[in-house]
């Protein structure tokens, strides 16, 4: 049951973009049109729910186990660096048609707070495996359900008669606002 | 250009937040306290700091194929610092930011200076660069920090000075949502009176 729990908690409770802020690049950059977005929120959660597993497993079974929680850091960033760049790898070999739909976002989801953020997080709330797992697909959807449904807003958006020193990011920053608002509707939901 | 100009860039004209919109994350997420928002800046200008240093010193040495990953790990190296300086001398505040502490990783402002500045330049021009973007940031963080902790808090450096039998505070500026929505009046303010001043100049 907690799984579940993980899962919906992290997924829109304290969904990861507009309650914890982490991700905020490519939910402020490639959230013009909702294809793209849509991509981008698979291709981050694919990269997510791996980069959960093998942080968890590189935790457990190195950090912890000779004592060297302090290259956490190092560590973790190296791990998701060399695995976007194996899951690009992968992906290219096996279905080139989802690698060229991809394209650039690719070896953009190394620099994404929210994968680092994932692995720090999972790692805080000392969660156990299944858990972990749980957490980083939960995570992976809520980030994908803030994009598209950002993505959606800003295409109606584009025909609205907006102030121009409003025109942009800080239009984006307020509309992110009220979808936060929103989101809080969720709040104290689960407490996970 | 001289270093007293390379100096101001970072202040205003190329402010990392407010102009270049990088760094987003914990500006957003820290702010709900100008404290908060003032120790993450500065610990974010210490980490700017001596790795735009440390990527100028070896900038000739590093073979131009792995510099990104050399520079992460350099990055890295000086968060993971910060992040036991913090844990060791303010652990309050070191609490009070969490895991927004080893995020100063991926901040991108941060490898921004590296790769944009320090891999191209000598240590000095980008030590003053680093300072610029530090404090630029710093400000930044502080100014959002305040106008949300004086909404939200009615209180400022958590020096209470609007009790809650006097005003009846915004708790919304302190949560997620009031963040997204002072940073984007803020940079909006911004443009409107840059935009102003431009028309007047005309």
């Amino acid at each position: 049951m907690k799984p579940v729990l993980i899962f919906l908690s992290a997924a829109v409770v304290n969904n990861f973009v507009l309650a914890y802020f982490l991700g905020i690049c490519p939910f402020l950059g490639v959230s013009k049109r909702i294809d793209t977005a849509v991509n981008m929120g698979l291709a981050t959660t694919f990269v997510m729910a791996i980069a959960a597993v093998i942080t968890w497993l590189i935790n457990a079974f190195i950090l912890v186990e000779y004592n060297l929680p302090f290259l956490q850091n190092v560590t973790y960033i190296i791990t998701i660096a060399g695995l976007v760049q194996f899951v690009e790898m992968f992906i290219k070999k096996t279905s080139p048609h989802l690698y060229r739909s991809l394209g650039i976002f690719l070896p953009l989801i190394t620099t994404n707070c929210a994968i680092l953020g994932l692995a720090l997080f999972s790692a805080l709330r000392e969660y156990t495996f299944i858990e972990c797992m749980a957490f980083g697909i939960g995570a992976g959807v809520g980030f994908t359900l803030a994009l598209v449904i950002m993505a959606g807003i800003r295409e109606e958006l584009e025909f609205a008669d907006i102030p121009a020193y409003l025109k942009g990011a800080p239009m984006t920053l307020l509309v992110a606002g009220m979808l936060a608002l929103a989101f809080m509707g969720f709040a104290g939901l689960i407490s996970v | 250009m001289s270093l007293s100009k390379i100096f101001k860039t970072g202040l205003w004209n190329n402010n990392a937040v407010i102009k270049l919109l990088l760094g987003m994350c914990p500006t957003l997420a820290v702010t709900n306290s100008a404290i908060n928002g003032l120790a993450m800046g500065l610990a974010s200008t210490f980490v700017v700091l001596c790795s735009s240093s440390f990527v100028s010193v070896i900038r000739r040495i590093v073979p131009g194929g792995v510099r990104i990953p050399t520079y992460i790990v350099i990055i890295a190296g000086f968060v993971t610092l910060a992040d036991f300086f913090l844990r060791a001398f303010f652990p309050a505040i070191s609490k009070a930011l969490g895991p927004y502490v080893p995020l100063i990783v991926v901040n991108c402002m941060i490898m921004g200076r590296a790769e944009a500045f320090a891999s191209k330049n000598p240590i000095l021009p980008s030590f003053v660069d680093a300072a610029g973007m530090g404090i630029g940031f710093t400000w930044v963080l502080v100014v959002l920090g305040s106008v949300r902790e004086v909404l939200g808090n009615g209180s400022i450096f958590n020096f209470v000075f609007a009790p809650e039998s006097v005003y009846t505070p915004w708790i919304i500026m302190i949560l997620p949502a009031g963040a997204f929505i002072s940073l984007g009046l803020m940079i909006g303010l911004i443009n409107y009176f840059s935009m102003r001043k431009a028309r007047a100049a005309q």
